[in-house]
């Protein structure tokens, strides 16, 4: 967004509360990857030229190619300085940080989605000898005493942190309630590629159903395996993890809970999946990919056991950590302008959001299907920069 | 060329589903809804429940007439015989709450259904009820649902209104999770 209102000279500043790149400096897990390969993060005039075009980067890496985009179209970044509160003002918004206070027409909200890890209620419950951490601030398995780890959640870093928990040693049961399968490399090209040259990633938000629900949808299971593997439930229980059903409560003496729903939460998974895999065949076939891709397969069914367990004893000592992947919400708790729903969310129309002169960016389906990758940030800049030029020129004095 | 799109008819009102959706969405006071039941002993195991009365939609609703239903147990366990059991009455539940699902998602899907049948059984090991092992339970073990579906969609079509249906289904909640129940004494 800073370079697309230099494009269009208008003056601006990005305050950020750390140091560039921020939340991944200091909220990711350390062996995480990027789950899009290299050639996807195409930023507005800047874009990948290694010789690794299909790896994913480590966490370190993000930071180095975000911090090397700020410097390379000189944004003009104020670092250290933490927005405490945004609210409106005759002529636009009065930003106060604890750095002092600016006055401005537009504001660019681009503070994330994944600000704060949704974790249930009824962790309340979970006895205190079990250490218990979220995808936001699990960081390796190190952390963790020895003994059974119970992940709750099998979406992208659900799987992942089972994945790196089992492989020390720790025996791990895995909660899986909704999610979305999807195979790494398909007919010899990431899943990625397939569904940006399909179109899928493109997909505009005033183009589909039920936007509301569109937003709502988990991301999907993929994760930046450096040998390409998919890391799916499948692959999880092949190399001895338990997986169990949606984590549905726990009782005041320990007792987990599980849902009794495993089956059908993995058939879901698997017929979205193989609605995707069918939309990607037909595209191959009509553009001619079909003679240059391999053969059209099919990932076999998730295998889901007879029985899966229905219920744990958590005060017993066989597990000595949870970890909870239950997901993210955004903080708007600085935002002091009447601009959310009932359930917290910014009321926005693709990112043009209901207070004149506002704007959001980086959340799940905003403008497109790709607008929560790094990706999907260069079309949604370009388009909403524009109507804030408009809007900046319909509104001068 | 124009061509004429087939509508699906399924006797699912889905136009009125979609705009009490709607109007539930901007108003969701009125989807706080009470269901009710209340039951009478007769004799023996057998016993007498009725429906008819709920609240919803901001207000006390309800059916076009009393539902009676008997519950008994069979003769095999020395009873009358003067009804269904009552873990039929789950089965039933949960069979005629996953049907109505089906017809309501492909109405909306605008697929045509010519037949729906569904057989369920219920595994349950007595020695649960009757005291005998402690490890096992009172309930079903497991419950199998079995559907057969003629229709105008392709068989993954098929599966997924029937997965769609399990995921939206109320019964297939209550079963599948812990649901708080308290039981007082007037």
């Amino acid at each position: 967004m800073s370079r697309c209102l230099c494009d269009r000279s208008i003056n601006h500043v990005v305050l950020e509360r750390g140091e560039i790149a921020h939340t991944w400096r200091t909220e990711r897990w350390d062996s995480l990857r990027l789950l899009t390969p290299n050639w996807q993060s195409r930023l507005p005039g800047f874009s990948y030229n290694g010789d690794d075009p299909d790896g994913y980067r480590s966490v370190a890496e993000v930071i180095e190619f975000i911090a090397s985009y700020a410097k390379a179209i000189s944004a003009p970044v104020l670092t250290h300085t933490t927005v405490t509160s945004v609210r409106s003002t005759e002529t636009g918004y009065l930003v106060r940080t604890d750095q002092g206070d600016w006055l401005c027409r537009t504001v660019v909200v681009a503070s994330g989605a994944c600000n704060v890890a949704v974790v249930p209620g009824f962790a309340s419950k979970v006895p205190r000898s079990i250490m218990q951490r979220t995808a936001q601030d699990y960081r390796n398995p190190e952390q963790l005493a020895d003994g059974g780890v119970l992940v709750v959640g099998a979406s992208s870093s659900g799987v992942q942190i089972a994945h790196e928990i089992h492989r020390s040693g720790r025996p791990v049961i895995l909660s899986v309630g909704e999610h979305i399968r999807a195979p790494r490399v398909y007919r010899g090209k990431d899943l990625e590629w397939w569904m940006d040259a399909a179109g899928v990633l493109d997909e505009r938000y005033d183009e589909v159903d039920d936007i509301a629900r569109a937003r709502r949808v988990a991301s999907l299971q993929l994760a930046g395996t450096p040998d390409r593997s998919t890391l799916d439930i499948n692959a999880l229980t092949e190399i001895g993890v338990t997986v169990v059903g949606r984590l549905g409560g726990i009782r005041e003496n320990g007792k987990a809970q599980f849902s009794g729903s495993l089956r059908n939460m993995c058939a879901l998974s698997d017929l979205k999946m193989g609605r995707l895999l069918d939309r990607i065949d037909e595209w191959a076939q009509r553009n001619g990919f079909d003679a240059r891709a391999n053969p059209p397969h099919r990932l076999p069914p998730t295998r889901v056991e007879p029985a899966p367990p229905l219920g744990m004893d958590l005060a017993s000592g066989e597990i000595k950590a949870i970890i909870w992947a239950t997901g993210y919400r955004p903080d708007y708790s600085w935002l002091e302008v009447p601009v959310l729903d009932r359930k917290g969310r910014l009321r926005h129309d693709g990112g043009v959001v209901s207070s004149p002169g506002m704007y959001l960016m980086g959340t799940q389906f905003m403008r497109r299907r790709k607008s929560a990758l790094i990706d999907g940030a260069g079309d949604d800049a370009r388009e909403l920069s524009d109507h804030l030029a408009s809007y900046l020129r319909q509104n001068s004095a | 060329m124009a061509v004429a799109e087939s509508i699906a008819n399924n006797g699912v009102n889905v136009a009125a589903l979609i705009a009490a959706r709607e109007a539930l969405t901007s108003a969701p006071v009125g989807a706080q809804f009470k269901w009710r039941a209340a039951c009478e002993w007769k004799n023996g195991t057998h016993s007498h429940s009725t429906v008819e009365g709920f609240y919803g939609l901001g207000q006390e609703q309800h059916h076009r007439r009393t539902f009676t239903f008997d519950a008994d147990h069979p003769e095999v366990f020395a009873s009358e015989d003067k009804g269904a059991t009552p873990v039929e009455y789950v089965l039933v539940g949960l069979a005629s709450c996953l049907t109505a699902g089906i017809a309501a998602v492909a109405q909306h899907r605008n697929i045509q259904l010519r037949s729906v049948t569904a057989t369920l059984e219920g595994d349950m090991d007595l020695q649960g009820i009757l005291g005998i092992d402690d490890d096992v339970r009172n309930g079903f073990g497991g419950i199998k649902v079995t559907y057969k579906i003629d229709a105008d969609a392709k068989r993954e079509d098929i599966e997924a209104l029937v997965a769609q249906s399990q995921k939206r289904s109320a019964v297939y909640d209550i079963v599948t999770n812990p649901t708080n129940v308290t039981v007082v004494v007037d």
